[in-house]
């Protein structure tokens, strides 16, 4: 089950650069929600909040509160922890060239020491099947590097190896904007079945995309959240003359 | 849009509306050459120039199998001699006596391989570590500075290092870290009998401190050049920073440190002067780092320029053969090593 996620008052910088200004919202729990905005607006930035991500890069910093349920994740946690309980797929594949399909998925797993042989296996096929790969790769996993698969497959394999952590959140950074239309429908499905079990956070260019797939949308712009509401609403009737000009393509 | 692509975007830049658009290119005059098509019309097929480039290139990538097929050869027609007294034994005979004649090459062979493979020990943890820090843990401003120094200590000649090695390395090991070693660690065997500061393990010693700024600065370039997307995808799974390192950087960089290892013990290999200052110089097989060694390059070095009677030069230059072979075949068997990690699971980000 996922877990619903407040925001308040998110502030994030890069060097001096002030990325994001007082964020506030709630991500509820087993519902997607989708972040559009141009680029640059700072989407991606408050994703890689969501899970400490930002803090990675040496110059970028950020205050406010962000919490998981109960959990402050600034405060009551280390980024590692964090990290554990919230999955990211990043806009491009990023499989690892040196491991089996196999050992993609099972990557986080064996990372933190798990080495029960009979829970991996099925942890890699339950992943695998939820990702939607399980078909296509069920009979070389061992065989074959994360690298050989298709760009469409190596971003699902990236879902199954993200999956496999049982995450509460899953953080999606523009997930298909490196694929093909046959791959990006594939993946819109996935999202569409995972909603029930995770909460999901979709950062995406593409406006039909956020409408098919998400409940709830949010419109950055220039590091501000412009407007959040149920994606209906947000595409039909927004409530700010700047939504409403970016979702009909009449943004400058 | 036909033939002036200049005038017709243009124009439909200005104005979108498509219908214009058309109008635009209806009216677009059809003369006025593009000086641009025009002197790209007079380049020609390129394919002599292309055919040439390629001809070139292989002559050069030739040149290598060339030299090194010249070498091979001079080095046995002028091994002749001792080749034929000796046959294939020469390579296993511990024999060297210059006075009665009597040659073998294998306590040198010995004291390369020993030195060389020591010398990787100590200094491939060290240059690992070296690279790590550099790459995923030093701060930016310590990093230019320490590379700087880093590959400041490949460029010192090896002279140098020998002049540093005999007066600082061996009293050393002479007096602190000989004694040392002999009492936590005499039980193996390896620290035995009289230590007078020279020896297999000084040699070792300043080899490893002469591979280790090659192997960390290469380690370290490979490690750069694995894309951020593999760290960050380790992170995003929960990584602590050492697992990150060790998943994300160094598996992906596996193929590109054996080969900077490879291109180090190239180095140890062929080192001569550093090692023949402070290795003892004594052609004996002895399991004990205290003990005087002589590796193929040294005792080259030392013994070309007194060798008399063409038997004793001969068999100088069978050494040169034989480090030439041992070259070789280690290479080889490290080549044998990467293929057999990487077998099955091609490693692309290395």
């Amino acid at each position: 089950m996922g877990v619903g996620i407040q925001v308040e008052n998110l502030n994030a910088w890069y060097g001096t650069t002030h990325t994001l200004q007082d964020i506030n919202l709630h991500i509820p729990a087993n519902h997607a929600t989708a972040l559009i905005g141009p680029s640059g607006c700072g989407k991606s930035t408050f994703v890689r909040c969501l899970n400490r991500m930002h803090e990675t890069n040496p110059i970028a910093r950020a205050t406010g509160v962000i919490k998981m349920g109960e959990l402050d994740i600034y405060k009551d946690a280390s980024p590692v922890e964090i990290r554990r309980r919230v999955g990211m797929v990043f806009q491009r594949p990023n499989p690892f060239p040196t491991m089996s399909i196999y050992d993609n998925v099972a990557s986080g797993l064996k990372l933190n020491g798990f080495r029960n042989r009979r829970i991996l296996d099925e942890t890699v096929e339950r992943s695998l099947k939820q990702a939607a790969l399980w078909e296509e790769v069920k009979d070389d996993l061992k065989k074959k590097s994360g690298a050989s698969l298709s760009g469409g497959q190596q971003q699902r394999m990236c879902i199954a190896r993200a999956l496999a952590v049982d995450p509460e959140v899953l953080l999606m950074d523009e997930p298909a904007s490196a694929l093909d239309p046959v791959s990006t429908s594939k993946i819109e499905d996935l999202i569409f079945q995972l909603k029930s079990q995770y909460t999901i956070v979709i950062v995406t260019h593409n406006m039909q995309q956020a409408a098919r797939v998400a409940e709830n949308t949010g419109f950055f712009l220039n590091g501000k959240m412009v407007e959040f509401d149920s994606t209906h609403k947000i595409f039909t009737n927004p409530k700010d003359k700047r939504t409403e000009d970016y979702i009909t393509g009449r943004f400058g | 849009m036909t033939t002036e692509p200049e005038s017709g975007s243009t124009k439909s830049a200005l104005s979108p509306v498509p219908t214009e658009f058309v109008a635009s290119a209806v009216e677009a005059p059809v003369s006025a050459p593009s000086p641009i098509r025009e002197f790209l019309s007079q380049r020609g097929s390129g394919r002599l120039a292309d055919r040439s480039f390629a001809a070139v290139m292989l002559l050069c990538s030739l040149s290598i199998f060339l030299i090194v097929l010249f070498i091979f050869f001079i080095l046995i027609s002028r091994s002749k001699l001792s080749l034929l007294a000796f046959g294939w034994k020469f390579f296993t005979r511990q024999a060297w006596d210059p006075v009665s004649g009597d040659f073998g090459a294998l306590p040198f062979i010995y004291g390369t391989l020993a030195t060389s493979f020591l010398a990787l020990l100590i200094a491939v943890p060290l240059a690992l570590g070296v690279a790590v820090f550099l790459t995923e843990l030093c701060p930016r401003s310590l990093r230019a500075p320490i590379s700087f120094l880093t590959e400041l200590l490949a460029a010192i000649p090896s002279v140098v290092y020998g002049l540093w090695a005999v007066f600082v390395l061996v009293p050393i090991m002479r007096d602190s870290l000989g004694p040392f070693l002999y009492k936590t660690l005499g039980w193996t065997g390896f620290f035995e009998g009289s230590n007078f500061g020279v020896g297999l393990l000084t040699a070792s010693i300043i080899l490893a401190i002469m591979i280790l700024p090659v192997i960390s600065s290469l380690t370290r370039d490979i490690m750069t050049s694995v894309p951020n997307s593999q760290r960050e995808g380790v992170l995003a799974l929960g990584a602590t920073r050492w697992e990150m390192i060790r998943t994300g950087v160094l598996r992906n960089s596996r193929i590109g440190i054996v080969g900077a290892v490879m291109l180090g013990l190239g180095r140890a290999l062929g080192e001569t002067m550093a090692v023949t200052m402070v290795i003892g110089n004594h052609a004996d097989i002895s399991k004990s780092l205290f003990a005087p060694g002589y590796t193929l390059a040294s005792v080259i070095a030392n013994e070309f320029s007194e060798a008399t009677g063409d038997l004793y030069l001969s068999a100088l230059i069978e050494i040169g053969l034989a480090l030439f072979l041992v070259t070789i075949v280690v290479n080889a068997i490290a080549r044998l090593m990467v293929w057999a990690v990487t077998r099955g699971a091609p490693a692309r980000a290395a």
